[in-house]
């Protein structure tokens, strides 16, 4: 089922998706989108929806099940919240992405801006990854308590740019972050530390990349060819002695 | 004429505007349309409480003259500016802001313009003789005098070759009102207000002018008590209740009075943390630490993204942190920049490159030699 978006008002675009899922479609192709709003934002049923054009702010909000491929850029805020499903975005995709994501996946093919995973979180099988192909801004997994935060630096648009920002991990205490190849250490917020993956840590990666891969049709051997390294943060309780010493 | 506004204690605007701009580097004229199409896609970032527009290279038949934007809330200020303007300005052409009546506008003010130079009376010439200031310093004393003591009389802009345009609405409805589809320039931005604790009024809208800079801004900036003062010992008074205010005036300090480069300027307003200044070379730490130190008082706090233009060009600026949105493309000898990619799109459906600044690192775009 095709909609087309030309010039139709956020709300107008997404009661017409609202009712396609509704009507039992499987596969929802938007064409000439451009800014609209909350785009898949809560669809609980797995449909796929297709987004021609850069949709706007707040795509796939409060997913639940549905899959999202963007062919075109993202913007800010995508994946807000998200619980379950996909989001894929085959161009780079702006701040504050995966907020307090819960589960589901978030696969951006080239950069990410500013704030990226920032306070994802997990709870027994409801583990969120979000995966970036190309370099990310500043506070790369800020507030972090759980999941799976993944940095490729390989499909980037600005060859000069470094391939993570300042603040890294900036009150992480919780999940893992990989970076594939080194990471700038004089760029780490102190809550986090370096460490070499495991054999059980290789095997997840592995896993998440292939899906990675298969979605962009990426080679999969190019990709996995470098050393990964891991991020975790030092504590739980980062905070805990900011405002006076816990008791022992 | 006495001071008779309130000097008002400053409330914080914490808003989620919206803003959008471009520049034909080599002065191609645009029109009006194109930005008003580019700011209407983002109609949500705003409340309908404020909307404006600066445009550059509007008025090249009068390009020697100063373009005064003038509003009025009454008569009584009307006349009073008039006689003001008469006292101490040779005046080329004066005429009303054409403007075309809209059911979304209900009750605007008076909009008049006038193409002025410093009339050579004995003040001025006291003031170039003997005080070592130029034309630009004369027309800044009187803009803050039309601000600060004449009740209801605003000036909306005061440059050569622009000119400002705002009110209380949506900027597709401001547009509509001030006719701007009939105007061309080499420079546009575009600003949709969210104000929610400064006053949604006529001239607390964006831009923001002073001679020809213009700023449009997305944030709130908490360090304005500090800046404001700051202003207030070079002879800049804040009138018009919002934040942003300060960052017009900051800009003609920095740069036109103490002589900056728009990158140092930037660098003042947007200083680089002191862990981060701490880790670069020795030359680069030591500047950095100069700026710090003789303009701690310039810096703004608090999440912004602005874009300030001036006959010179158009440059885009965020916060340290990058708490506002801002991205810039390029498509030619254009360059764009605005708070969604979207709004860029709209207008430039295909750019040669699309990219978002570093918090703090200015981007910034010259007009080439020979527009102006």
């Amino acid at each position: 089922m095709k909609i087309d978006a030309q010039g139709l008002y956020y709300r107008d675009l997404n009661i017409k998706i609202r009712d396609a899922v509704a009507g039992g479609a499987e596969k929802i192709e938007l064409t000439n989108v451009n800014g609209q709003y909350y785009i898949g934002d809560g669809i609980n049923r797995p449909v796929t929806i297709t987004v021609n054009g850069v949709p706007g702010n707040d795509l796939g909000a409060f997913l639940n099940g549905a899959t999202i491929v963007v062919k075109d850029n993202g913007q800010d805020n995508i994946g807000n919240t998200m619980n379950a499903g996909k989001v894929i975005v085959h161009g780079h995709a702006g701040d504050v992405l995966g907020y307090g994501m819960r589960g589901g996946r978030v696969h951006i093919l080239k950069d990410v801006g500013y704030r990226v995973g920032i306070h994802m979180k997990s709870y027994n099988e409801n583990k969120p990854v979000l995966i970036a192909g190309g370099k990310a801004g500043d506070f790369f997994g800020e507030y972090m308590a759980g999941g799976v935060l993944i940095l490729l630096g390989m499909f980037s648009d600005d060859p000069d740019k470094a391939k993570h920002g300042f603040r890294f991990g900036t009150g992480m205490h919780g999940g893992v972050i990989y970076v594939r190849g080194q990471v700038d250490e004089a760029k780490l917020s102190r809550e986090v530390g370096v460490f070499e993956l495991t054999q059980e840590d290789q095997a997840e990666l592995q896993e998440y990349l292939k899906d990675f891969c298969h979605d962009f049709k990426l080679d999969f051997k190019k990709v996995i060819g470098d050393t990964f390294v891991k991020i975790l943060p030092k504590s739980k309780r980062p905070y805990g002695n900011m405002y006076c010493p816990m008791p022992r | 004429m006495k001071n008779i506004k309130p000097t008002h204690s400053f409330q914080k605007d914490i808003s989620n505007c919206g803003l959008t701009g471009f520049i034909s580097k080599s002065g191609k004229l645009v029109e009006g349309s194109v930005i008003i199409k580019s700011i209407s896609l983002m109609h949500d970032r705003g409340n309908g409480l404020g909307g404006g527009f600066a445009a550059y290279g509007i008025y090249p038949a009068y390009k020697e003259f100063f373009a005064f934007h003038l509003m009025y809330e009454n008569g009584p200020a009307l006349q009073l500016t008039e006689e003001y303007l008469e006292q101490n300005f040779h005046i080329e052409q004066e005429e009303d802001i054409p403007t075309r009546r809209t059911p979304a506008i209900a009750n605007p003010p008076v909009f008049k313009r006038y193409f002025v130079k410093p009339l050579e009376t004995v003040e001025y010439k006291e003031a170039v003789e003997f005080k070592n200031m130029t034309d630009e310093d004369v027309v800044v004393h009187h803009v803050m005098r039309i601000n600060n003591e004449i009740e209801g009389a605003f000036v909306v802009s005061s440059g050569k070759n622009m000119g400002a345009f705002k009110g209380v609405g949506y900027p597709e409805e401001i547009a509509e009102f001030f006719r701007l589809d009939e105007y061309k320039g080499y420079i546009w931005t575009a600003h949709n207000r969210f104000p929610t604790n400064t006053p949604g009024w006529w001239g607390g809208a964006h831009p923001f002018t002073l001679l020809d800079w213009s700023i449009v801004h997305n944030g709130e900036i908490s360090s304005y008590g500090i800046n404001k003062r700051y202003l207030e010992m070079y002879g800049y008074l804040c009138t018009m209740l919002t934040d942003t205010e300060v960052v017009a005036y900051m800009l003609d300090l920095l740069i036109r009075k103490h002589g900056l480069t728009p990158e140092l300027a930037s660098l003042a307003l947007a200083a680089p943390f002191w862990d981060m200044i701490d880790t670069l070379p020795e030359e680069e730490r030591k500047l950095l630490t100069a700026i710090r130190q003789v303009y701690g008082c310039a810096l703004l706090n608090g999440p912004f993204a602005i874009l300030f233009a001036s006959n010179e060009g158009l440059i885009g600026l965020n916060d340290r942190v990058k708490l506002r949105p801002l991205v810039c493309a390029e498509k030619d000898d254009f360059v764009y920049m605005a708070s969604e990619e979207a709004a860029i799109r709209e207008i430039c459906s295909a750019p040669d490159r699309v990219w978002t600044p570093r918090g703090g690192e200015p981007v910034i775009t010259k007009l080439n030699k020979g527009v102006v």
